[in-house]
């Protein structure tokens, strides 16, 4: 039988986190789940500056064609003369590239690691009180944007899902591609994932980050319900209100 | 009142466990929770059966020795007491009630409900003390403390160890425990010279046994103190803090 002190006592792959510590600062942050968390909450946070200007942009669809197609070329022009065309497009794709990964290899390190720390789970029912069903699914909602965000790419960004694609024709893209009931029904249920996760994240990232102040704490919940539900209503407007014909050709 | 206690009950660390219905019947309602385990371990011992071991001490809330998950919270259905101060009367709803021990990598199974909690200890002996000189102690008053710091401080110094906070965390992550041994001492002068190194060594020793936090709340929710996770902000605040500091110049104050 196992004594007290053999219980105590872990070796180093019987430990839930990192043991051996990198002596590179960065692969020594990195290496923490505190660290990578805190990469999360700054990824996050730029995923979620993205997510608003990219639904700003995008609403102009509203405007009419003129209005989404001149804002697409502004995209593709943006630093010109100073940079060739398409230069800070890709400066920030990259940075999105960058966002994206840091943010999904952290969420699926952390997860497992959060397995390691319960190998025998509860044998009977558990009685959650804070945790709520945003915060329990971060990782559900965050796969499904992961997918739909492939979809997402091919169908407006490379056309390989839209028979109609036309580079360059941006607005007629759009309403060929939402115009198809099911493909508007993945976009608002996406969306409603987007909302779910925005709605924990966008809490969660000012604990990760420490940013943490009696006097502001109340705004912070605000704040993400606030951001959650525009993003909600911004984004399913578009597929709605094309798919039910009431913007469109 | 009746009921039924539905109780883990497992022989050692690796034995296999399962739970085990004990009708009680004709129990006071002004019972704590644990006084209800003695009536039925006396029952069990008359039985001749095995008792059944759970962990407890000064059973007025202030050790941090029980610990039991009662119908799927730590400490069960009250908020801010510990088990010991749980009472009958404020289960009477309930026909059966289940009760299984704090589930961890890091809280190896003893025995049925006990469990070893020494990888707490783990945590504090990596920075949860501040190095004093020996000899006579100084005059409480020579050192000026803001009222809201020394309350904030107390706030976090108010941390039993008892584990809740692990316990029900859905990722069984040590956030709270680490957040409030380090506070108390880090918001105060006197913890102050080794607050960057202590963040460092408390944390990368808690992330030896527990999971990483992602902001449930369960913690605060299950704590019998009731600490905040506004504690949790300070430690990774100080955690990020402490990446940038020079060790070289933490005698400087400006
Ligand atoms: C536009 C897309 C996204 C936005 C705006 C976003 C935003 C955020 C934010 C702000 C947080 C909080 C970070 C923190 O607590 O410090 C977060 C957490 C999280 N994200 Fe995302 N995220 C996005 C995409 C994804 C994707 C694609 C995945 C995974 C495949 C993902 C998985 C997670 C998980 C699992 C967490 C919780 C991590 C934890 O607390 O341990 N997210 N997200
Ligand atoms: S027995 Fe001491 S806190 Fe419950």
């Amino acid at each position: 039988m196992k004594t007290l002190q053999d219980l105590t006592k872990t070796s180093d792959d019987e430990a839930v986190g990192s043991t051996r510590r990198p002596t590179n600062p960065i692969r020594r942050f990195w290496s923490s789940a505190v660290g990578k968390k805190w990469v999360m909450a700054v990824s996050g946070l730029a995923l979620l500056g993205f997510v608003l200007v990219h639904m700003v942009g995008n609403l102009k669809i509203f405007l009419g064609a003129v209005h989404l197609d001149e804002y697409a070329e502004w995209l593709h022009t943006l630093g010109e003369p100073a940079l060739p065309r398409t230069v800070v497009l890709w400066g920030m794709r990259l940075g999105l590239i960058a966002a994206f990964g840091l943010h999904i290899v952290a969420a699926a390190q952390l997860t497992r690691m959060n397995h390691k720390a319960r190998p025998v789970r509860y044998q009977s029912r558990r009685d959650y009180v804070a945790a709520n069903f945003a915060s329990r699914t971060m990782r559900w909602t965050g796969v499904i944007i992961a997918l739909f965000l492939l979809f997402h790419l091919a169908d407006l960004s490379w056309g390989t899902t839209n028979p109609d694609f036309v580079r360059g024709n941006t607005y007629d893209n759009v309403i060929a591609s939402f115009e198809r009931v099911p493909v508007a029904i993945l976009y608002i249920l996406a969306n409603i994932a987007l909302a779910i996760h925005i709605f924990h994240g966008s809490w969660s990232m000012f604990q990760s980050l420490g940013w943490n102040n009696p006097r502001w704490n109340p705004i912070r919940r605000y704040f993400a319900v606030t951001f959650a539900a525009v993003i909600a209503v911004g984004n399913i407007s578009m597929p709605l209100l094309v798919v039910t014909g009431v913007v469109g050709k | 009142m009746d009921l039924n206690l539905k109780v883990w009950r497992q022989a050692g660390p690796d034995a296999v466990g399962r739970f085990e219905i004990y009708p009680m019947h004709d129990v006071s309602e002004d019972m704590s929770f644990l006084e209800l385990f003695d009536v039925l371990n006396e029952q069990l011992e008359t039985r001749g059966e095995e008792p059944v071991a759970f962990d407890h001490d000064c059973r007025e809330g202030i050790c941090g020795s029980c610990a039991m998950m009662i119908d799927g919270r730590a400490h069960g259905p009250e908020r801010g007491t510990a088990t010991c101060q749980l009472h009958l009367r404020k289960l009477t709803d309930r026909e059966t009630i289940t009760v299984e021990p704090w589930r961890a990598a890091g809280f190896p199974i003893i025995k049925d409900l006990a469990v070893d909690r020494s990888a707490l200890d783990r945590i504090v002996e990596a920075g949860g003390y501040i190095t004093a000189p020996t000899g006579a102690a100084r005059d409480a008053n020579e050192i000026l403390v803001a009222k809201q710091a020394s309350d904030a401080a107390m706030d976090a110094a108010a941390c039993i160890g008892c584990g809740a906070c692990v316990a029900a965390c859905p990722n069984g992550a040590g956030q709270l425990f680490t957040a409030a041994k380090y506070s108390h001492l880090s918001l105060l002068p006197q913890g102050q010279p080794e607050r960057f190194t202590r963040v460092v060594s408390m944390v990368e020793e808690m992330e030896r046994w527990f999971g990483s936090c992602t902001n449930h709340g369960e913690c605060e929710a299950a704590c019998p103190k009731e600490i905040s996770v506004n504690f949790i902000a300070m430690l990774n605040r100080d955690y990020v803090k402490a990446q940038f500091k020079n060790p070289a110049l933490s005698g400087q104050r400006h």
